[in-house]
C-alpha cells in the first residue's frame, strides 16, 4: 500500500479545460443528439429530408419563383409561351388587396379605417407590452376612448363633418378585426361575472347563469347569430331592430362568454379552497377577495385556456358571413368569383393568402401568451 | 315613477302606432322618402351580383336594382345594396330590411304561393347544362349516354341530371361531390367526361379550368330555372314598377333605343318609341313616377341587351350566348309588353 502511497503522484493545479469533443458540439453535436441519436431516429431523420425535398421546392416555385406578381388581368396568370406553368397569381391579390381591408367602404372615406387600425394597434401595444409605461392610462384609452373614437370613426358623425358610413359598406378585415376586438373584450368580463354567478351561492343568481351559460354552449353559435339577424326583424318593427352588425356582434360575444365562463369557471375551481378561507378571515369583502386574491391565480393558472378560447372566437368570425355580414373571409371568397381573375390558380392563391392572413394573426396571439405565461411562472416561483 | 313608466309605455306605443301607419304606405312612398333604394343582391356571384375591387356593385342582377333607382330617382347610385345568402334572402325582404331582391332567385309555385312574395318578372332564363372537351366530339347533351357526368351532390342538379338521362333513355354515370368545387376539379382531372351546373354558372367555372379554349358548353338546357326579381305581396304598384322596369328595358332593345341614340330618339316619329320615351301619353304616372322613366333606365343603365352583354354576354369575361334570353324576334323569349 505505502509502495503505491509514495509513488502517487497527486496533481495540485487543475487540468487545462480542453473543449469539448468535435462531435458533441456545434452543428454536428446538435445533428448527432437531436437527429441521429439513434438508429430509428436516423430512419425518421432520412424520412423527413425525404419528405421535405418532395414537398417544398415545388411550394417554393409554385408560390415564388413562378409566381405572377403583376398583371391586369387573368391574361397574366394564364399559361403562355413565355411561362409555361404559371404558379400563384399574386397580381390578382394586389388589385383586390384594399377590398378585402375595408370591404364596400367608400374609397374618399378609407382614411378613417387606417386611422382606426393604427388606434387599434396602438391601444393593443400598450396594453400588451408589460413593461409600457402608464398602462393604468392604456387601460382607460383602450376600455374608454378607444371604443369611443372607434364609433366617431367608422360610423361618422356628422357634426364634425364625418359623413356616416353604414355597417352595411362595412367589410373585410375591418369586419373581422372589430367583430374579433368586441367579442374579446365583451367575452372576459362577462365571462368572469358568468362564472361568478355559477359559483355563487345565491340561488337566482346561479340558475340564472347556469341556464344561460348551458343554453348558450347548447347551440351552435350558427344558429344564435340566425336567431339574431333573421327572426329578430320579425317580431320588432324595422326601425327598433338593430343594426345587422350589431346584432352580429350582441351574438357573438354573448355567445364567446358562455365559453369563456367554462374557462374561468376551470381556473376558480383550481385556486384552493385554502386561499378562499384564508381572504375571508383576513376579513376581506366577497369582492375583495375575488379582485386581490382569487382571481389572479386563477386567470393565471387558465390563462393558455383563454388564449385559446380567444383563438377559437377569432376564426369564429368567418360564420358572421351566414347573416350576409362581409368579414375578411368572404371578401376572399367574393373576390375568387371575379371572372376578370378567375384561373387555374386563383382559388388557390385566394385561400392561400386568407389561411397566411388568419395563421398569421392566431400563432401571434398563441406566441404572446406564451411569454406571458413564462413570465408569470418567474413570478409565482419568486 | 310610476308616471313615468306610464309616459314611456304610452311613448313607445305612440311610436309604434305611427311605425303601423307607416307601414300601410306603400313601397314607392317610403324608397322615395329614403332617399334611396335598398336592394339584396347576392355579392358573391360572378356577373351577376358582386362588387369590384373598389367596392362597386356591378353586375347583371345589380344593374336591373340601379336601373329602377334611375326610374324612380334619376340616378343609378341611389341604391343600397345588402348582400343576401340563399338562406336569409326571403327573410330579408318579408322583414322590410329590403325593398326588392334581386339575387339569382328561382320563381317556383312554391315560392310564390308559401313565403307572401310575388316575382316581378323573368329577367334571365337559366337551367341547367353540360360542359365537355372539345376532344370528346360531342355536340348534343342526347350523345353522353355511358358518359361519366361530375355533379354536385345534394343539388336540384343531380336530381335533373338523373331525370334527363331516364327520360332519354341512357345510362347515366354521375360521380358526385360534396362541392361544386371538387366536381369541377375532378372534371378537369379526367375523372369525368362531363361537368353539370346551372348553365350561368357553368361560363364562369369555365374560365378556372386550365386552358378554357379546350372546352365547351352544349345547347341543351335540362331544366327551368327562371330567374326573377322578388318584391312582397300586396303591394301591386311596386310590382308594376319592378315588372315595368324589366318590360321597358326589353322594348327597347327592340325598338333599337340604346343608350347611346336615346336622346336622338326622343324625336323620333316612330309612336311606340315616342310612347316609351314618354314623349306621350301619360304611361310614367300611371305608375305613380315621371313619364321619362323609361328614357332615365335607358339613358342611365341602358336596354336589355347592353346590360346583358357588358355584365354576362361578350364585353364580358364570361361570353354568356344570349341562347334562351333573346329577343322574341330572334328565336328567344325575352318579349316585353307594349307601352300603350
Amino acid at each position: 500500500m505505502s509502495a503505491i502511497g509514495d509513488q502517487a503522484y497527486l496533481r495540485d493545479v487543475a487540468a487545462e479545460k480542453l473543449p469539448a469533443p468535435a462531435e458533441r458540439t456545434g452543428v454536428i453535436g446538435w445533428l448527432r443528439e437531436n437527429l441521429l441519436s439513434s438508429p430509428t431516429n436516423i430512419v425518421l431523420t432520412l424520412a423527413c429530408i425525404v419528405v421535405i425535398a418532395w414537398v417544398v421546392p415545388p411550394l417554393v416555385r409554385f408560390f415564388l419563383v413562378d409566381a405572377v406578381w403583376s398583371g391586369a388581368d387573368r391574361d397574366a396568370c394564364l399559361a403562355s409561351p413565355l411561362q409555361t406553368q404559371p404558379g400563384a397569381c399574386w397580381a390578382f391579390m394586389r388589385i383586390w388587396f384594399s377590398y378585402f381591408v375595408y370591404g364596400f367602404y367608400p374609397l374618399a372615406e378609407r382614411w378613417r379605417v387606417d386611422v382606426f387600425f393604427v388606434a387599434l394597434a396602438f391601444g393593443i401595444v400598450w396594453l400588451a407590452w408589460l413593461s409600457a409605461p402608464r398602462r393604468d392610462l392604456g387601460g382607460l384609452y383602450f376600455f374608454v376612448v378607444l371604443p369611443i373614437l372607434s364609433f366617431v370613426l367608422l360610423h361618422g358623425a356628422p357634426l364634425i363633418g364625418l359623413p356616416v358610413v353604414p355597417t352595411s359598406l362595412w367589410g373585410g378585415i375591418l369586419v373581422t378585426v372589430v367583430v374579433a376586438t368586441i367579442g374579446m373584450v365583451f367575452s372576459l368580463p362577462l365571462g368572469i361575472l358568468l362564472a361568478l354567478g355559477r359559483n355563487s351561492e345565491m340561488p337566482v343568481t346561479k340558475a340564472a347563469a347556469v341556464g344561460f351559460i348551458e343554453f348558450v354552449r347548447g347551440v351552435p353559435l350558427i344558429t344564435v347569430l340566425f336567431m339574431a339577424s333573421v327572426m329578430l326583424p320579425l317580431f320588432v318593427p324595422e326601425r327598433f331592430a338593430p343594426d345587422k352588425l350589431v346584432r352580429a356582434l350582441i351574438g357573438v360575444a354573448l355567445f364567446a362568454s358562455a365559453y369563456m365562463a367554462e374557462v374561468v369557471r376551470g381556473g376558480l375551481a383550481a385556486v384552493p379552497r385554502g386561499q378562499y378561507e384564508a381572504a375571508r378571515v383576513l376579513g376581506l369583502s366577497y369582492w375583495r377577495m375575488m379582485g386581490l386574491v382569487i382571481l389572479p391565480q386563477a386567470l393565471r393558472v387558465t390563462l393558455p385556456n383563454i388564449v385559446n378560447t380567444f383563438i377559437g372566437l377569432f376564426k369564429d368570425t368567418t360564420l358572421v358571413f351566414v347573416v350576409g355580414i362581409f368579414d375578411f373571409m368572404r371578401t376572399v371568397e367574393a373576390a375568387r368569383a371575379d371572372p376578370k381573375w378567375t384561373t387555374p390558380n386563383t382559388t388557390v392563391t385566394a385561400y392561400v393568402f386568407a389561411a397566411l392572413f388568419y395563421f398569421v394573426c392566431c400563432y401571434g396571439m398563441s406566441r404572446y401568451a406564451r411569454s406571458v405565461e413564462a413570465r408569470l411562472t418567474r413570478a409565482g416561483r419568486r | 315613477m310610476r308616471r313615468l313608466a306610464t309616459a314611456v309605455a304610452l311613448a313607445m306605443a305612440l311610436a309604434l302606432g305611427t311605425q303601423a301607419a307607416a307601414a300601410t304606405d306603400t313601397t314607392l312612398a317610403a324608397v322615395k322618402q329614403r332617399g334611396e333604394l335598398i336592394c339584396g343582391a347576392n355579392g358573391t356571384l360572378a356577373g351577376f351580383g358582386m362588387p369590384d375591387p373598389q367596392g362597386n356593385w356591378t353586375g347583371f342582377d345589380v344593374d336591373f336594382c340601379r336601373a329602377i333607382a334611375a326610374a324612380i330617382f334619376n340616378d343609378p347610385q341611389k341604391v343600397k345594396f345588402v348582400p343576401l345568402t340563399a338562406k336569409d334572402r326571403f327573410t330579408a325582404l318579408q322583414s322590410g330590411e329590403i325593398d326588392v331582391l334581386s339575387r339569382n332567385t328561382t320563381w317556383t309555385l312554391s315560392r310564390d304561393t308559401s313565403l307572401g312574395l310575388d316575382f316581378a318578372a323573368i329577367t334571365y332564363f337559366d337551367g341547367q347544362g353540360f360542359m365537355v372537351r372539345k376532344a370528346l366530339k360531342v355536340s348534343s347533351a342526347l350523345e353522353l349516354s355511358d358518359a361519366s357526368v361530375c355533379v354536385q351532390q345534394g343539388t336540384t342538379s343531380e336530381l335533373n341530371l338523373a331525370d334527363y338521362f331516364r327520360s332519354n333513355r341512357m345510362s347515366l354515370k354521375s360521380v358526385t361531390f360534396a362541392t361544386g368545387e371538387e366536381a369541377l376539379k375532378a372534371y378537369e382531372s379526367g375523372r369525368c367526361d362531363a361537368y353539370t351546373t346551372d348553365s350561368s354558372g357553368l361560363y364562369g367555372e369555365r374560365l378556372e379550368l386550365t386552358d378554357p379554349s379546350q372546352h365547351i358548353v352544349l345547347p341543351e338546357i335540362i331544366s327551368k330555372e327562371p330567374l326573377s326579381p322578388v318584391v312582397r305581396h300586396g303591394d301591386n304598384q311596386w310590382t308594376d314598377i319592378v315588372r315595368w322596369t324589366h318590360f321597358v328595358m326589353i322594348d327597347a332593345e327592340e325598338l333599337g333605343i340604346n343608350k347611346g341614340n336615346v336622346d336622338a330618339k326622343l324625336k323620333s316619329n316612330d309612336p311606340e318609341t315616342r310612347r316609351l320615351l314618354g314623349v306621350e301619353g301619360q304611361y310614367g304616372e300611371a305608375l305613380g313616377l315621371t313619364n321619362d322613366w323609361a328614357y332615365r333606365i335607358i339613358k342611365h343603365v341602358g336596354n336589355y341587351g347592353e346590360s346583358f352583354e357588358r355584365n354576362i354576354g361578350q364585353g364580358s369575361p364570361l361570353k354568356i350566348v344570349r341562347g334562351l334570353n333573346a329577343l322574341w324576334t330572334k328565336g328567344g323569349l325575352q318579349y316585353g309588353p307594349p307601352v300603350r
